[in-house]
């Protein structure tokens, strides 16, 4: 036996990295769930509707229908997933209890809060990269700023990785969280210009989308594709990281007073 | 020294429930502490607060000398917590699910020590099988283990034994006494009160989230002034004049009588001897802690 008080060399961001590693290892061991089924789901969304509209639509001049669509349909995939894996990590915790594994040691709320968004943001990319690599061999698709894409990628699913820490902590029920997804999550991506350039909607939706800050994660993913973008690219930029800090703040704020975590 | 755990006048409350009212405690290190009460008696959430997992209306928690608020990761890396519901992460393995917890208390090659514990715990076979596989008993060791992991000073057991079978009750007891005696504080909340009596030398009771008694077990005990005998008789039976102090009687001609004091013994052995009725066995039994706590219980 080994006496009290005899804890071993303690490393300060290890609790950090468990934490997120933990959380990475809960989707990848799940991977044909949580990675294959999204990807083979843009696919199918890839393959119906770029085979339904090809020819009748030109959305951005000399860009065909399918290629338009498979950066739009990559970002949503993104931002769904990021979305998922925060918000049913920590309802599922909840639900079974097992939350307190987490909230036993001596883990500070800003080292909460980055690792599940970072694993949510991890996964959210992962998923991203797999529609780009199973769908680039079926459509020309030119890459003109990757860093641009990069950028609104990270923030997008930084978004939403926080928007599921918070409907994951808020969410008591599998109804309630599954709510959240349904009438808040996916409007909001499928009525973002996933499918379509606000360009061709009448203008009451096209001015409504503007206060759909999915919008501009989608908008300015796309610029880092085809240099063409529905806003100015640094607009969509701006909005997205004020949206993301602001984000972060508020869910580290709900983490730190224990907000229906620490009752 | 510092205490191992130190309440003063905690407060919690749900609205209008008052889940405890005004508690003040303080467990001397290396301590075997019991804290005891009914469902509901407030002692689960008294643990809560000191784990950091519910947070007190009023009053201030100090875990090793740390307060649970201001310095918690301090406090935190102090106090292993075994709950009293049985959670587990269906994810993983019981070696991964006690290498995750180590690392979250910042320890990196834990692996000698996660060993060691699960060695004691007799779950070195099951070391790679995945949670969900495990039955009832084991996952209560491997909650066991992970509140071992980071080595606490301080070990808080919440009805560890709740539903368990006799072997891990004795092989956990083993284990938890052997850290005791290493120096850690432990502090247990049972509901089989012959194991708080036989573990533990100072005793809380709570009840409707007030302390109602704290003191040495020994000296509880001693609380209850009164004794049990136990008699066999002759075909004579017993005498009218005792059946007043009859409790509990037996079809094989056993009585078990309440005296308020060990000496109304001599008393009811004069009269059985004028009565001239034969003790074919007799036995003085003390008041175990079960009804010690029945008493205090029923006084509050």
């Amino acid at each position: 036996m080994i006496p009290a008080s005899s804890q071993g060399k303690l490393h300060p961001a290890q609790g950090f990295y468990t934490l997120f590693y933990k959380e990475w290892l809960r989707f990848w061991k799940v991977n044909v769930q949580t990675v294959l089924a999204p990807v083979l789901s843009a696919l199918m969304f890839l393959l119906v509707f770029s085979y339904s509209l090809r020819g009748r639509v030109e959305v951005f001049p000399g860009v065909d229908y399918s290629s338009f669509l498979i950066p739009g349909l990559a970002m949503m995939s993104v931002l769904q997933n990021a979305f998922a894996n925060s918000s049913s990590s920590l309802m599922q915790s909840k639900m079974t209890g097992n939350i307190i594994f987490v909230l036993l040691p001596p883990l500070s709320h800003g080292e909460f809060f980055l690792a599940y968004l970072l694993a949510a943001a991890a996964r959210g990319l992962v998923v991203g990269v797999g529609v780009l690599a199973a769908t680039v061999w079926f459509v020309h698709l030119p890459v003109a700023y990757p860093l641009w894409a990069l950028l609104f990628a990270l923030f997008g699913s930084g978004i939403m990785g926080a928007l599921g820490i918070i409907a994951g902590v808020q969410s008591d029920k599998v109804d309630q969280l599954a709510a959240f997804q349904n009438f808040i999550i996916l409007p909001l991506t499928f009525l973002s210009g996933v499918f379509y350039s606000i360009q061709t909607l009448p203008p009451f939706w096209q001015w409504l989308s503007h206060f759909n800050p999915v919008f501009y994660m989608i908008d300015g993913f796309r610029y880092g594709f085809f240099g063409h973008s529905d806003v100015p690219p640094l607009l969509s930029l701006t909005i997205v990281a004020v949206s993301f800090f602001a984000l972060s703040l508020f869910t580290l704020w709900l983490i730190k007073i224990g907000y229906k975590l620490r009752l | 020294m510092t205490p191992a755990i130190h309440v003063e006048h905690i407060s919690k409350s749900y609205g209008d429930l008052k889940a405890l009212s005004d508690v003040s405690l303080e467990v001397p290190q290396g301590e075997f502490f019991g804290l005891l009460g009914p469902n509901g008696a407030g002692k689960t959430t008294l643990i809560n607060i000191l784990a950091g997992l519910v947070i007190a209306s009023s009053g201030s928690a100090r875990v090793m000398g740390f307060d649970v608020r201001t310095q918690y990761r301090e406090a935190r890396r102090s106090l292993g917590v075994v709950p009293q519901e049985l959670v587990f992460d269906p994810f993983f393995t019981v070696r991964e699910a006690l290498t995750i917890q180590s690392g979250y208390f910042g320890l990196r090659n834990n692996k000698g020590w996660i060993d060691e514990v699960m060695h004691h715990l007799d779950l070195t076979d099951r070391a790679e099988t995945n949670m969900r596989a495990l039955s009832g008993g084991m996952k209560r060791r491997v909650l066991v283990a992970q509140a071992l992991v980071h080595k606490p000073a301080v070990i808080v057991l919440d009805e560890p034994t709740a539903g368990v079978d006799v072997a891990l009750r004795q092989a956990l007891w083993k284990f938890v006494r052997g850290l005791n005696r290493e120096g850690h504080t432990v502090v247990l909340t049972t509901h089989y009160l012959e194991e708080a009596e036989a573990l533990c030398s100072r005793i809380a009771m709570l009840k409707q989230g007030r302390t109602v008694a704290l003191d040495t077990t020994q000296n509880l005990l001693r609380m209850h002034s009164g004794c049990y005998v136990e008699l066999r008789l002759g075909a004579e039976g017993l005498p009218a004049a005792l059946e007043p102090l009859v409790v509990e009687r037996h079809e094989d001609g056993a009585y078990r009588l309440a005296l308020k004091d060990y000496v109304e013994v001599e008393r009811v052995m004069a009269q059985l001897r004028a009565a001239q009725v034969q003790v074919r066995e007799m036995e003085v039994m003390r008041p175990d802690l079960e009804e010690v706590f029945v008493q205090i219980m029923s006084g509050h």
